[in-house]
């Protein structure tokens, strides 16, 4: 049912916006033509970046997803509502009338790149990092082991997870390997009250499937000491706090080097994270008191293998933490080079920006500077004649095209029915919003 | 989960009845128009008990104050490539806010980059990003200002091309102690511009 709800919508805004469109291109004779692949902060601070340096320019954000924002929606966790607020920015640039977004188109399937290359001046690639990191480690492929990635969709209600169904009922330990944001996140989803979750925008099946979980212990392991744990401080204030938890840290691992000293004089952050570990740890309590739930930071550990068991219960949930650089396009301050080589050459027209650029790395804000550096580069070419020598089509080739395939596209129009169902639905369960997770 | 419900309403009508104390000192009706517009985004904010005391103590430096000449404070902002603007910021209003307000007034005068550009605001004020991050160019001043909370600290934290004298702005609220404040966005391309710059993981 929720399938054809969207359907239907997609074709009733989509002849709507193609009025409102052709008004909108009458105005500007020759405008520069500009496509951002992916609509997350990385796309829409581009976009934006764009729309104020030329006045000119005509910029179409598309999307895989028939929805916008990428991992803001996708990613940043449930219980993070004020990290989302940055979507109102997101909107109002969306509804710049020099600016579209255009949802449910693939690069790859619905579009390729060198059609992108055809239609617009200017092509900016932004979709992220989407592929997991491969451990290498013997069993790896088992049961139960999850990506990160996968696990926050899974929660998230992203279209592509909304069926993992990880098993949390079969064991009460989960080993999250990795200490950053993410993993961070997940241990605080497994382990805070779902009474606190059930109010945020969790999707419903990963409430109700927390609600049954038996999950009562998270190990949270890394590689290295607390010195170099990669969560920031608010994250770890955060998780420290849970209502009636058990942090367990053994104090042995809080001794520093005289490099870890060096370490932490050069980092403000990683100074304050390691003051945090160091405080939870002189003020635990010595043994956690039936039914409380636990929290424990493993340091100085590697995963080596992961066992293969005979009895169910001898299963362990494992988590990776990141994902790797594997999508990282060679580029010099976002101008897209051919190859990695020596002699690589400029791919003209094609910019790349985001995770994509520099890897999964960074908070929402830092694509701001990001996507800066890359109109940056955008505007100096522009300035030296090298993208404009010809007229495109822009918009209406792509539109064109779409049609010609026979491929529905969502714009921002449709995306606002979206977000009104979703809300909608959402206060229904005292919940900011239910997210619609298929596809139609 | 009924609490933090009511405790919401409870910071909404502090920064309503905020906002009708202020358009009452400052006369000139200067906020009426597009505070309003602001105030419609804050009520989507989830904010943190930072922010609420930091509303709080903005309130309390208005109620001291009321009845006295000061109701606005001249504040210096100095772009990144050292261009300066001189704006008159009223009692108990953030330095995100007055950013935000300037930029509207400003707008036709300047193209471009006109600073309020880089002052971003993501989280509209409720300590979740660090993109309003502001340098505060004289100790002095600096210590004017209370401390920072460990909220303000854990994003500052994250914050590009961070001094010792860094604040973010919407925590950074006028008082007449503050008249004459000079503050400076942080250079933020240059992190990228560096070869071989690693950003830092989160």
């Amino acid at each position: 049912m929720i399938k054809s709800k969207m359907t239907n919508l997609a074709i009733f805004q989509a002849s709507k916006w193609l009025f409102s469109r052709t008004l909108s291109s009458l105005s500007s004779s020759h405008p520069l033509h500009v496509c951002i692949v992916g609509s997350g902060p990385a796309g829409f601070y581009t976009a934006e970046k764009m729309l104020k340096a030329h006045k000119g320019a005509e910029v179409d954000v598309i999307d895989r997803l028939p929805t916008p924002f990428g991992l803001v929606r996708s990613g940043v966790a449930p219980d993070h509502p004020e990290t989302k607020i940055v979507t109102n920015q997101f909107s109002r640039v969306a509804s710049n009338e020099r600016c579209s977004f255009i949802g449910n188109v693939s690069l790859g399937t619905s579009v390729s790149l060198s059609e992108l290359r055809e239609i617009y001046h200017v092509v900016v690639l932004a979709y992220g990092a989407e592929s997991d990191r491969v451990l290498g480690v013997p069993g790896e492929d088992l049961a139960g082991i999850y990506s990160a990635r996968e696990f926050v969709w899974w929660y998230n209600g992203h279209p592509d997870c909304n069926k993992l169904t990880p098993d949390l009922k079969s064991t009460d330990t989960v080993v999250v390997l990795g200490q950053g944001n993410v993993a961070l996140d997940v241990a605080r989803i497994l382990l805070q009250p779902t009474s606190e979750l059930a109010t945020t925008d969790i999707a419903n099946h990963a409430l109700l499937a927390l609600e049954e979980s038996t999950i009562r212990r998270v190990f949270l392991v890394g590689r290295r000491g607390p010195v170099q744990a990669a969560c920031t401080a608010k994250e770890l204030r955060e998780i420290l706090g849970i209502k009636d938890i058990y942090i367990h840290i053994e104090e042995a691992d809080l001794i520093k080097s005289s490099a870890d000293e060096v370490e932490l004089k050069n980092s403000r952050s990683q100074k304050r994270v390691y003051e945090l570990l160091s405080k939870a740890a002189t003020s635990q309590q010595s043994h956690p008191i039936p039914s409380q739930r636990e929290l424990h930071f493993v340091f100085f550990k590697k995963p080596d293998r992961f066992l293969h068991s005979d009895i169910s219960s001898n299963v362990s949930g494992v988590r990776f933490e990141k994902t790797y650089l594997k999508g990282v396009v060679p580029n010099i301050q976002g101008r897209v080079l051919s190859d990695k080589s020596e002699h690589a050459i400029l791919e003209k027209g094609l910019y790349v920006a985001g995770w994509l650029k520099r890897g999964p790395t960074g908070i929402i804000g830092t694509n701001l500077f990001c996507a800066e550096e890359t109109v940056a580069s955008i505007s100096e070419d522009l300035k030296q004649g090298m993208l404009t020598s010809t007229l495109k089509p822009g918009r209406d080739g792509l539109l064109q095209l779409l049609h010609d395939k026979g491929i529905r596209y969502i714009p921002f129009s449709g995306w606002k029915k979206i977000d009104l169902q979703e809300r909608s639905d959402g206060s229904l369960r005292n919940k900011p919003r239910e997210k619609i997770n298929f596809l139609g | 989960m009924f609490i933090s419900k009511l405790s919401q309403v409870g910071l909404w009508m502090v920064r309503e009845s905020k906002i009708g104390r202020f358009t009452s000192v400052s006369k000139t009706g200067f906020l009426q128009g597009h505070s309003k517009g602001y105030l419609q985004h804050l009520k989507h904010s989830f904010s943190t008990t930072a922010a609420d005391k930091a509303h709080e103590e903005g309130n309390q430096e208005k109620e001291k104050f009321h009845g006295d000449q000061v109701s606005k404070i001249s504040v210096t902002f100095v772009d990144k490539d050292g261009d300066e603007k001189t704006i008159k910021v009223p009692i108990g209003m953030s330095m995100l806010e007055a950013a935000h307000e300037n930029d509207i007034e400003l707008e036709g005068k300047y193209s471009g980059h006109l600073w309020i550009e880089y002052l971003g605001g993501a989280c509209e004020g409720s300590l979740a990003c660090s993109t309003c991050h502001v340098i505060v160019m004289d100790v002095d001043y600096y210590n004017r200002l209370e401390d920072p909370t460990d909220e303000e600290n854990d994003m500052l934290d994250l914050a590009f091309g961070l001094t010792e004298t860094s604040r973010l702005g919407c925590q950074v609220i006028a008082k007449p102690e503050l008249d004459g404040i000079r503050v400076a966005l942080p250079a933020a391309t240059r992190n990228f511009a560096v070869d071989g710059y690693v950003p830092k993981p989160h």
